[in-house]
């Protein structure tokens, strides 16, 4: 179990950097409480993978340093910090019975035969691996490699932190659920540090009690799903969390108040700042979007069912707004009027929170 | 225009891998095969596409028998699910490949690059190779080089599954629009049912080689012939539970849960119900919400929606509820079905309509 | 649209099918021909049926052979394929020695195999070659054309010197196609060098190891020309293989009838193996 802080990191693939884009991470500053469980959540190339690899030290950082309960392990290899790495398809040792898989990691440590062959018990009974125990590893299918590969980095006892990377990629998508769920199980049973890099935001909010969003090498937000959800600090969080995302509109402050298509729009903190912004927006989720009689003019565009709700499309003159219904209210059609919930409205200075 | 499977049977040595299909496919709709890793799609799509020769029946191609008839030449476009494009060509070249070879002149060649390129976003890409684009404009590359041809048969095998998230959904948006004016017959495997409800045209449900259901997508999802049917075309999955109807009342089998409803015209007997997770709710919803005691297993919250797994009388639930609803392991909470939202189905497992 | 469907491309393969044919197809048959007939030359034949693969199969110079065949390609295997891994794990696997490296693994194999031979042949002359004489300053009493170990002794030593970096070509293509996910896993699960070749390198090697290894034996089963010009066979019979026997009788003894059994009876050998080999890697696959 670690308490991890990560200070200053910053990392480049090449010698030299001539402008941001040339970092793969900026300025990464992260304190991560022991035994919580923890997502990096981004799109493709936003450093997630990296950050996790410098975590574990397949990677060595290019600037900064990291702690594990306060000793400095920046330059340690991985077999020196303890730690067990799951990665995006299964690693296993095919030559090998889902047995002896299991057991290799201790075998390498020199642990006694019977203690090894209790824990490798143990675990399987968590992975529900019993029944396969003694088959060879290349016949189980992708979910069942992937639990072998979870159940090494389990195995050790004296593991600090347990890191995915992707691990649900190749689960058939009828079994990610199951996986997700063993995994918080596995997480609410063992309490050890894991930290879970996806670019899937179900996997983020389901398995995190805190979340960190990542976007071009920088972290643009932490914290519970909840937070991340009720209040992004950045359209980017607004954007990326949530199915369908934010409705991020261009809009106009005057005196404090936010104007969209000469509609003033309430939001749930007063405008203080007057800095001179060159964007300004305003940001409310599709739920709490919803039809009235008043409100910024819009025209019906489509209406689809997911079967548990309706996304209703509409465009106003700033630009298209989702409207997500759940009741069972008749859906206008043609054009109509659109209200935003104060309290989940938000107003957005260069796509930063303006509170 | 239209494409016709007739009694279409695939066997590879003594496996069957689609079992006797007949398939009637009309132009101008998406037609969705929606079904797990294993059910059969893409085999069914090499036989629709004339990659493969089914071992038996036949295929009809606007009322001509095309059955043996090489890919070569049918006009049939493939789009896979792993962006696959010439990596020493530029978009353009990507694009033009299929026009290049049937000897059509540059300055036409140029107009239709340009509109489909207009259409898919790629215009300011014309001059890059596959390797320096991301991985959504990849699949538009090949998208494109699909839709350029004017084919009559247009093929994708789950073309967003190696997307990000949130460039899925951006891509399953479009891609409607993408079909609308073509004079073409689409097919689009997915595993994923939300894909089917939002694209919307009509579905196929498919289980181990058998087409079980076709038919519009929301009329195959709200009444789905069979259990199998239901349980392809639900994520999270449907619960499915033993009841028991004596008269107006009504209990599940363990009898700890029982209620009283009139008007449902059925026998007295047992019957197996399904009910999908979005009508078990933490909240009261619906005129007929029944009580139901659970043990939490997990509750994994989702953006605005909790997704709490609980387990009454030896059976797990599914259930989602909008909000967050942060729930521990082991607590005993009360939720609410709706059973105005079951589905009967009798002992051979088919849909009962008994309005 | 239709696509217009050029037939043009099949007149590019004429010229090559009539090579073949000329090089190929036709001597075959003429081989065929010999081998069922009998001719004292004038193109006048006599069936003869199975006498001459009758007698082939009972002679004692073909067993010799056979046996003198086996043992080499053994020993050549045994040989090859361990110390072409070997060289091939101690490859650097970045930067500019990759480059080097490769150069210099795939200099003896564009080498002309006549030139091979004549190479080696001056090098272990006793008196004056490089070997021989620094082998026989050592104490070694070595003489490649009057003993029958020194002649073994330097044959193998040059086929493995000239054809060990097929291995290791190939088994370092192998090496490269390993993600690095793999050696990370291992790294952190904190394994030795030598487990993570034996669990890791070897099994995902596999298929490339089956492809050297086929080759190899192919190659050195059919060897002629290095041995023919490095020993001429001798001394005496010692390192006549099965081609460089094969060649003494058709055209040394002039025995065309036997000799032409003989090669249908080595190509079957030859195609009986690789048959072998193909059902071994497709059970292999099967049994994934």
């Amino acid at each position: 179990m670690s308490k991890i802080t990560l200070k200053d990191l910053s990392h480049s693939y090449l010698d030299k950097q001539n402008s941001n884009a040339d970092w793969a991470l900026r300025n990464i500053n992260i304190d991560w409480d022991d035994g919580g469980a923890y997502a990096l959540l981004g799109p493709s190339g936003c450093g997630k993978t990296t950050l996790l690899n410098i975590i574990s030290g397949l990677l060595n950082p290019t600037k900064g340093k990291i702690f594990f309960n306060d000793e400095d392990i920046t330059l340690k290899t991985p077999v020196e910090r303890n730690i067990a790495q799951i990665f995006q398809f299964p690693v296993i040792y095919d030559t090998m019975t889902v047995y002896n898989n299991l057991a290799f990691p201790l075998k390498n440590r020199g642990i006694p035969q019977n203690e090894i062959d209790k824990r490798v018990k143990e675990i399987a009974e968590m992975l529900e691996l019993t029944k396969t125990l003694y088959d060879r590893a290349s016949g189980l299918t992708a979910d069942g490699k992937q639990k072998i590969s979870l159940g090494r980095g389990l195995a050790r006892s004296d593991v600090n932190v347990i890191m995915f990377d992707e691990p649900l990629t190749v689960i058939d998508p009828h079994l990610k659920w199951v996986l997700r769920s063993k995994l918080k199980e596995l997480h609410q049973k063992i309490n050890r540090t894991m930290i879970y890099v996806t670019h899937d935001q179900t996997e983020a909010l389901t398995f995190a009690d805190q979340v960190v969003v990542m976007h071009e090498g920088e972290i643009v937000q932490t914290g519970t799903p909840i937070e991340l959800f009720e209040k992004p600090k950045h359209t980017f969080v607004g954007y990326f969390i949530g199915s369908p995302g934010m409705n991020i509109l261009p809009c106009e402050i005057q005196k404090g108040i936010a104007i969209v298509d000469g509609v003033k729009i309430s939001t749930s903190g007063e405008i203080k700042q007057k800095s001179n912004f060159s964007k300004t927006e305003i940001g409310i989720r599709p739920e709490f979007v919803s039809f009235d009689k008043d409100g910024i003019p819009v025209k019906i565009i489509k209406v689809s069912n997911t079967g548990r709700h309706k996304i209703i499309d509409t465009e106003c003159k700033s630009g298209k707004i989702k409207v997500l219904s759940h009741s069972s209210k008749e859906i206008p059609s043609g054009s109509a009027f659109l209200s935003f919930d104060k309290k989940y409205t938000y107003a957005y200075g260069d796509s930063k929170i303006i509170e | 225009m239209s494409l016709e499977l007739k009694n279409i049977e695939k066997k590879i040595g003594l496996k069957t891998h689609i079992y006797p299909t007949n398939l009637k496919l009309e132009k101008n709709t998406i037609n969705i095969l929606l079904g797990s890793t294993l059910a059969g799609k893409t085999t069914l799509m090499q036989i629709m596409a004339g990659l493969d020769k089914p071992t038996l029946g036949e295929i009809w191609f606007n009322n001509k028998n095309v059955t043996g008839m090489k890919v070569q030449k049918r006009n049939v476009s493939m789009v896979y699910q792993q962006f696959i494009n010439y990596p020493n060509f530029t978009v353009y070249d990507n694009i033009a490949s299929p026009l290049k070879i049937t000897g059509i002149k540059n300055n036409e060649i140029k107009e239709r690059v340009g509109k489909v390129a207009e259409l898919l976003k790629l215009s300011g890409m014309l001059n890059k190779k596959p390797n320096e684009l991301s991985g959504g404009q990849q699949q538009r590359t090949a998208l494109a080089r699909a839709l350029v041809k004017d084919s009559d048969l247009i093929l994708l095998d789950e073309p967003l599954a190696n997307l990000d998230f949130k460039l899925r959904e951006e891509l399953r948006e479009e891609l409607p629009k993408l079909f609308e004016n073509r004079e073409c017959i689409v097919v689009y495997a997915t595993t994923e049912p939300s894909d089917a409800l939002l694209i919307g045209g009509k579905t196929a449900t498919l289980m181990e080689g058998k087409i079980i259901q076709y038919g519009k997508t929301i009329e195959v999802y709200n009444k789905p012939i069979n259990l199998t049917s239901a349980s392809v075309f639900s994520d999270p999955p449907i619960n499915i539970l033993d009841i028991k109807k004596n008269g107006d009342t009504f209990s599940l089998l363990n009898k700890n849960v029982k209620w009283e409803t009139s008007n449902i015209k059925l026998k007295d007997g047992s019957y197996k119900v399904g009910i999908r997770p979005h009508n078990i709710t933490t909240y009261k919803e619906g005129q007929n919400s029944v009580e139901i005691k659970g043990k939490i297993l997990i509750s994994e919250l989702s953006g605005s929606e909790s997704l709490i797994h609980f387990a009454n009388s030896n059976t797990n639930w599914v259930s989602l509820s909008n909000g967050t609803h942060q729930m521990n392991v082991g607590q005993e909470a009360k939720l609410y079905m709706n059973v105005d939202e079951f589905m009967y189905f009798d002992q051979n497992n088919n849909l009962i309509n008994y309005v | 649209m239709n696509k217009t469907i050029n037939q043009k491309a099949w007149f590019f393969v004429i010229p090559v099918f009539i090579l073949v044919a000329f090089n190929a197809v036709v001597p075959l048959m003429t081989v065929v021909n010999y081998a069922f007939q009998d001719t004292f030359g004038n193109n006048v034949f006599m069936w003869e049926g199975t006498r001459w693969f009758k007698q082939i199969l009972k002679s004692e110079r073909f067993h010799a052979a056979l046996g003198r065949q086996f043992l080499f390609t053994g020993i050549i295997l045994l040989i090859q394929i361990p110390l072409g891994i070997g060289i091939a794990l101690s490859m650097p696997k970045k930067g500019i020695g990759v480059p080097i490296c490769l150069v210099l693994m795939s200099m003896p194999l564009l080498i002309p195999w006549n030139v091979v031979g004549a190479m080696w042949n001056i090098f272990a002359l006793p008196e004056i070659g490089f070997l021989g004489h620094s082998l026989n300053d050592l104490g070694f009493d070595y003489n490649f054309t009057q003993q029958i170990g020194d002649a073994w002794f330097t044959t193998i030593l040059m086929d493995v010197w000239h054809w060990t970096s097929l291995v290791v070509l190939l088994s370092y293509a192998g090496l490269q196609s390993i993600q690095p996910a793999y050696y990370q896993a291992a790294e952190i699960d904190g394994a030795s060098k030598w487990a993570i070749f034996r669990y890791i390198e070897l099994p995902k090697m596999k298929k490339v190891l089956t492809i050297a290894i086929l080759l190899r034996f192919m190659d050195s089963f059919m060897i002629y020309t290095e041995p023919f010009v490095l020993t001429g066979g001798g001394p005496g019979n010692a390192t006549a293989f099965l081609s460089i026997d094969l060649v003494k009788m058709a055209l040394g003894q002039f025995d065309l009838g036997p000799a032409a059994a003989m090669s249908l009876i080595y190509f079957f050998i030859v195609l009986l193996v690789c048959w072998v080999f193909y059902n071994l890697m497709m059970r292999n696959e099967e049994q994934k």
